[in-house]
């Protein structure tokens, strides 16, 4: 049984835009899934559709095997999700958010009560909890949504871009949030837009664009098609002209600059070891941009030239 | 349909909606609170002293009912088109939409809210009246049931507004351009006796003129029309208003793209 199943899934807005085409989408149980793709690239509807705030236009969707269409209770009591955009009242406090979402769900108050004290201690949240929910920073109430997500303690948590606008620090310590909840057996979905979020975090990757998937596959996979990998190399000494560098495309950027193209089968050991016998001497070493934006840009690219 | 986890999801959202209004009583229960204390002085103490009986009851006895009503009828749509718009405009509709709760549960929550604030400030108002003059209850069942149900039929029209309302405008659009009148010209402060032959077949068609009567006459015993017709209309509208207010849930008209 999967998590999640989606089957020939389209969407077409009341204002004709098409914004699904024919999306299938496969994640199984305990999988930590991202669903990567550019600004309108059909993310959200997706997510709006699994959780039932978009009416889809046809296909099947199903969570742990209950069909939106035919067990809409069941297969919703399994997710809890946390959108892109702010949803909760700014008048109340975290605390009433988070406990009567767990009504919402059945949960009885006095359980939710702790859970949802549980969940917004773990979040960070204890001190603000009484506070109207509009005194919180953009930070704090994506974690308020999380802890929101998470007071049923669902099979499935879905994430639509959980940690945009939140800063370098956080967004670690949310990471690792998020990696102890899917070693305790939630299945997470994620979207986002920063790339080294997802190869942190996910086993599995789909990228789609213009509402199409473009891409499907293990987070390995993916990044296993990157055939070379081009790197900067700084020099401590200058040098004149660059030497041939057998097996290796090089160029010299200025005196002190190399960049060269590694491909996957190639030993760097053996680049350093022509350096050394050219008496170049390499103080520093760097990727030259991120290789999995670079992979993400072609794939875009591509699917543009294949339209 | 009634297991547990739908019955605590119901618990929850009456509970959210009273505490909302109750939170901000400032802006739901005093304003109606002084306005129909005004009334009171005004049209009862002041102006009704002149006008003497009205069906031979003493002028200020023969409004409070309506007055009471009116509150009722603007408090019970009111809390409920404004709640339902504020849960739409901040999107925590969605809250609710995402969880596992039949849409008529929904329904049921919200209109639920706009019952107890028209209960409270009905009884509010009443207190109010007691001050002014002494309220006999001719009828206890009649007048609970007429105003439970007139609650219903106009915290169900303030949801049905809510649903179609995109700005702030449009959910005072119908309570000032429709409801105000309707009630002003549903007697009230009149018998519609006093109106020509032409005017009173007109008022007929108002549904508020039936409420105010059949509230009315729970009270006093007292009614310028036929008291179960009063309720066949009670329960025509608020059988049509259920229905509608429920299938544009299910459809997701205004909440659901
Ligand atoms: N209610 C709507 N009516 C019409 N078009 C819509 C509606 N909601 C979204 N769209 C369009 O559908 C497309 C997909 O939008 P969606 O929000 O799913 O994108 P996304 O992948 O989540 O983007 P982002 O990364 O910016 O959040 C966009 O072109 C958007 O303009
Ligand atoms: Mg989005």
């Amino acid at each position: 049984m999967s998590a999640l199943e989606i089957k020939n899934l389209n969407k077409v807005y009341p204002n004709k835009f098409v914004a699904l085409k024919e999306v299938e989408l496969n994640i199984n149980k305990g999988d930590f899934f991202a669903l990567l793709g550019p600004n309108g690239a059909g993310k959200s509807t997706t997510i709006g559709i699994i959780c039932g705030l978009v009416n889809k236009t046809s296909g099947s969707v199903k969570i742990f095997d209950h069909d939106i269409d035919i067990d809409k209770r069941a297969a919703k009591a399994c997710i809890g999700i946390v959108p892109q955009e702010i949803n909760f009242s700014q008048f109340e406090t975290p605390l009433d958010i988070v406990v009567n979402q767990g009504g919402y769900y059945g949960i009885k108050r006095s359980i939710a009560l702790k859970r949802a004290e549980k969940y917004l201690k773990q979040l960070g949240l204890i001190e603000k909890s009484k506070e109207p929910a509009r005194n919180l920073s953009g930070g704090m109430k994506r974690r308020l949504m999380i802890a929101r997500a998470l007071v049923h303690e669902p099979k499935m948590l879905i994430l639509d871009e959980p940690t945009a606008g939140v800063d370098v620090e956080l967004r670690r310590s949310m990471w690792d949030f998020l990696i102890d909840i899917n070693k305790q057996g939630v299945t997470i979905m994620l979207t986002t837009h920063y790339l080294e979020e997802a190869e942190m975090l996910c086993k599995n990757i789909a990228i789609i664009d213009q509402g199409s998937i473009i891409e499907n596959t293990s987070m390995k996979q993916l990044l296993s098609n990157l055939s070379k990998e081009t790197f900067v190399l700084d020099l401590i000494k200058p040098i004149k002209v660059l030497p041939g560098l057998n097996g290796f495309t090089a160029i010299l950027i200025d005196e002190t600059t190399i960049e060269v193209e590694v491909a996957r089968d190639k030993n760097i050991n053996d680049l350093f070891k022509l350096f050394s016998s050219h008496n170049i001497n390499v103080c520093s070493m760097r990727n030259k941009s991120n290789r999995l934006e670079k992979l993400f840009l072609d794939l875009l690219e591509n699917n543009q030239v294949a339209k | 349909m009634l297991d547990q986890t739908t019955l605590i999801a119901l618990y929850t959202i009456v509970r959210k909606e009273i505490s909302r209004f109750t939170r901000i009583w400032i802006q739901t229960i005093l304003p109606p609170t002084i306005s129909m204390t005004l009334y009171f002085v005004i049209f009862g103490n002041l102006i009704g002293s002149r006008i003497g009986t009205m069906n031979g009851i003493s002028y200020i006895d023969f409004i409070a009912p309506g007055i009471i009503m009116m509150s009722i009828i603007n408090n019970s749509y009111a809390n409920v088109v404004s709640s339902f718009f504020g849960a739409k405009f901040q999107h925590h509709i969605e809250e609710m939409l995402v969880a596992p709760i039949p849409n008529i549960v929904i329904l049921i929550g919200f209109v639920s809210g706009g019952l107890a604030r028209g209960f409270l400030v009905g009884a509010v108002v009443t207190v109010v009246a007691l001050f002014f003059t002494d309220l006999k209850i001719h009828s206890f069942p009649i007048t609970v049931a007429v105003v439970f149900m007139t609650a219903t039929v106009f915290s169900l029209a303030g949801l049905i507004n809510a649903i179609f309302a995109r700005k702030f405008d449009d959910i005072s659009i119908i309570p000032t351009f429709v409801l105000t009148p309707l009630i002003y010209l549903g007697g009230v402060f009149y018998s519609i006796d006093m109106l020509p032959e032409f005017w009173q077949t007109v008022s007929a068609l108002n549904p508020i003129l039936y409420m105010v009567n059949a509230f009315r006459y729970g009270m006093l015993g007292e009614s310028d029309i036929n008291i179960s017709s009063a309720f066949l209309i009670l329960v025509l509208f608020t059988v049509v208003l259920f229905s509608i207010a429920l299938i544009l849930l299910n459809k997701g008209t205004g909440i659901k793209h």
